[in-house]
């Protein structure tokens, strides 16, 4: 049986409130928090990057699963911000974790669904027996233009999993992928930010490629909404994973543990990945769950796992994603942050 | 001249319509509206539509409009008058059909506005200011009416909750309108306390960005009468009057000079006074425009629109109803579209087709289309024969 055998969560220490940023652009905080239904963001260190967030997620998942770097046959990390345009971030995450050199290595980009898309090759690769272990891990530094509504969100952090086929702690039991050619978001070449559509991101992005991608999924696994101990999906805010799970028949229940995004923000390629080791955290033996990503674009990407009798014993080996997320937190002013994101132009030779 | 009567209506929904375009949706409007008049054919079209250039980088619509509806080659024209050009293209069409130079016209109005960013729908919205004086200083709609219901307040003690409650009102008649784009109850408090857009206006007193189209089919009054399918919907009043675009170049801020001339000569065209009206639909572009209307239309006296509202006046059930449909607040607001939107309400209305909206026993009604912040003005009077 092919499945997570290790998984691995890292989220930054720095966060900065709504009211924060909503206080330097003159901007209405209650209304933002409440449209977003988000409170505060995590934000990357000046020496954090995607890389270092991959390495520290994938050793989290490497302590889990007990296994070496060497044994690591694929690594494929998501994101939509690489540190270099032209160079993988994954030979870094590999020469770190042992990988090198007997490993497959892509960086892969797909909006917020570029860490899914790696959990999804590393499963396909597992399963069809070309390599014993491989990585898919969703990180991002994620970029939002300042004074934007993205700006309050666009958050840092990322996710590790692990797939193989010995010591599963939650089997892969069904995939579906769903996907139209849907302009809602993008970033060019040169752009230092991305740029969205307004409200069409969610109709006609969000809502109708996670439904398609969710209802897909439950059509081929031959199962109902009741089926499922927890869910996640993408969480660009708060208002719509929980609204999407509402008009799709799941309950509070089963969205809330892995609903980080309130006191997280969105981490992009991270969210769902984030969500789902959240999930990973707590579930027991024989709980199902449901994940789906969602990335602009547009597509998504869902999974079903089935957590088995040896996810307790792994739980515990590594810092869990609450723990990251809800203790320690160091609160930036605009200023600071500003600074730690690079948004200050300095001299060169500075 | 000919008298008009009004044969065949049809409107898109109201909303964020991302799958149509703007020709996708003057062709729903109009092939309904077509298909209400039992007319396979029309002689001419008059397309109401304040900005296709900014909004969808499309100009030429007139032809554009009258090819993809199947009728070229017809003669087709857009005809603008900013957030009146609707009211203007019924206006035009009339003039056709009472001089006799057509038969069957259909006169529509159309904006698609949400494929362009909130920034640039600004921008192409502020066009109908005046630049030199106005919009190349910074001004835009919701700052110019901001200015207004502040004058409002100051000279006639008009309350914030006054404002407030034109919202609240057209909320709950949108609320029973299916083509309606916000079909929700707001109160007077949720009002207050919604973002600041531009003191003393809010994000509630706002009519909102929306796409959209609507079309009615004239036709003169005698070729209508051997129709004799529907109600006959006669147009008794139309007129159309200017002002200084400029706010400030008015004697005086609260006073929509426009309106006030349009609405003279379109009672004197129709032989009524303001108090034989039933019901009217108007440009609530924001909640101090319906106040400053009330006035204008000699509904209440001068500066009184804002009590008259608080005291239920212009409520669904109160004795002079005002914007059932929803208004632009709750409907939307399409700007080229809008006042072609109030005329299919008003002959909804006349013909007792308006559902749970249906306001009763109403034989005449008032439609007052407006551009910019009451540069020009157009009304409407429809009779139900």
């Amino acid at each position: 049986m092919v499945g997570i055998v290790g998984y691995g969560a890292y989220i930054p220490r720095y966060r900065i409130k709504v009211e924060e940023i909503a206080k330097v652009w003159g901007a209405d905080a209650p209304s933002y928090k409440k449209g977003l239904m988000l409170r505060e963001k995590s934000v990357p260190g000046p020496d954090q990057d995607v890389i270092t967030i991959a390495v520290e997620a994938a050793r989290n998942a490497m302590k889990r699963a007990g296994i070496s770097g060497e044994k690591v046959g694929a690594i494929y990390v998501g994101s939509e911000s690489h540190p270099y345009a032209v160079k993988p971030s994954g030979t870094a995450v590999a020469e770190v974790i042992g990988a090198v050199n007997d490993c497959h290595c892509a960086d892969l980009s797909f909006a917020c669904k570029a860490g899914s898309e790696g959990m999804f090759l590393a499963y396909g690769l597992v399963k069809s027996g070309e390599v014993e272990y491989a990585f898919g891990i969703g990180a991002d530094t994620s970029q939002g233009a300042p004074g934007d509504a993205l700006e309050y969100s666009a958050a840092a952090g990322g996710a590790a999993f692990l797939m193989g086929t010995k010591n599963v702690v939650a089997t892969l039991d069904c995939q579906y992928s769903y996907m139209s050619d849907t302009p809602d978001f993008w970033r060019r070449e040169y752009m230092h930010y991305p740029r969205h559509a307004g409200r069409f991101t969610g109709d006609m992005a969000y809502f109708k490629h996670v439904r398609g991608g969710v209802e897909g999924l439950l059509k081929k696994a031959g199962a109902k909404p009741k089926d499922f101990k927890y869910i996640v999906f993408h969480q660009p805010n708060g208002k719509f994973p929980v609204r999407m799970a509402k008009d799709l028949g799941f309950s509070d229940d089963q969205v809330k543990t892995g609903l980080l995004v309130p006191t997280l923000g969105n981490t992009y390629s991270g969210a769902s990945p984030l969500g789902l080791s959240a999930i990973l955290d707590e579930a027991k033996p024989g709980d199902a769950i449901l994940m789906c990503s969602f990335g602009s674009g547009a597509g998504s990407d869902g999974f079903i796992f089935t957590a088995t009798k040896a996810l307790p014993k792994v739980q515990g080996r590594a810092k869990k994603t609450r723990d990251y997320l809800d203790t320690n937190p160091f609160y930036l002013d605009y200023g600071t942050y500003v600074k730690f994101r690079r948004k200050i132009r300095k001299n060169v030779e500075d | 001249m000919r008298d008009v009567a009004i044969i065949g209506i049809g409107m898109t929904d109201f909303g964020e319509l991302w799958n149509d375009s703007l020709r996708d949706l003057f062709v729903k409007a109009a092939l309904e509206a077509m298909d209400d008049a039992g007319v396979d054919h029309i002689d001419g079209l008059v397309a109401g539509c304040m900005s296709p250039g900014l909004f969808a980088g499309q100009e030429h619509i007139g032809s554009l409009l009258a090819d993809y509806l199947g009728q070229a080659p017809i003669p087709g024209v857009r005809v603008e008058s900013a957030c009146a050009s609707g009211g203007m293209a019924l206006r035009t069409g009339i003039a056709y059909v009472a001089s006799g130079m057509h038969d069957v016209v259909l006169c529509g109005g159309v904006e698609k506005m949400t494929d362009v960013s909130g920034a640039q729908a600004t921008y192409a919205l502020a066009t109908a200011a005046d630049q030199d004086a106005e919009a190349f200083h910074g001004a835009t709609f919701p700052g110019l009416y901001a200015l207004m219901a502040t004058a409002h307040m100051h000279t006639y003690g008009t309350k914030r909750e006054d404002l407030a409650q034109v919202a609240v009102k057209n909320h709950d008649n949108g609320m029973l309108n299916p083509h309606a784009q916000y079909r929700m109850k707001i109160t007077v408090d949720q009002v207050i306390n919604s973002v600041k857009v531009a003191d003393p206006l809010n994000i509630l007193d706002c009519s909102p960005i929306t796409d959209g189209a609507a079309a009615v089919i004239i036709c003169p009054l005698e070729m209508a009468k051997k129709l004799k399918k529907k109600p006959l919907v006669k147009i008794t009043g139309s007129a159309h009057a200017t002002d200084t675009i400029a706010l400030h170049q008015r004697a005086d801020m609260t006073w929509l000079k426009s309106t006030a001339d349009a609405a003279a000569s379109a009672y004197k065209q129709a032989g009524v006074k303001p108090s034989q009206i039933d019901f009217a639909e108007v440009h609530d572009c924001f909640t101090i425009a319906e106040i400053c209307v009330l006035e204008a239309l000699g509904v209440v006296k001068k500066g009184q629109g804002g009590k008259a509202t608080r005291e239920g006046l212009t409520a669904r059930d109160g004795k002079f109803p005002v914007n059932p449909s929803g208004g632009l607040k709750s409907k939307g607001h399409p700007v080229g579209a809008t006042g072609i939107a109030q005329i299919h309400e008003i002959v909804t209305q006349l013909r007792g087709d308006a559902g749970k909206r249906q306001l009763k026993g109403v034989k005449r009604g008032l439609a007052q289309n407006m551009g910019g912040s009451g540069g020009s003005a157009v009304v409407h009077i429809l009779e139900v024969l």
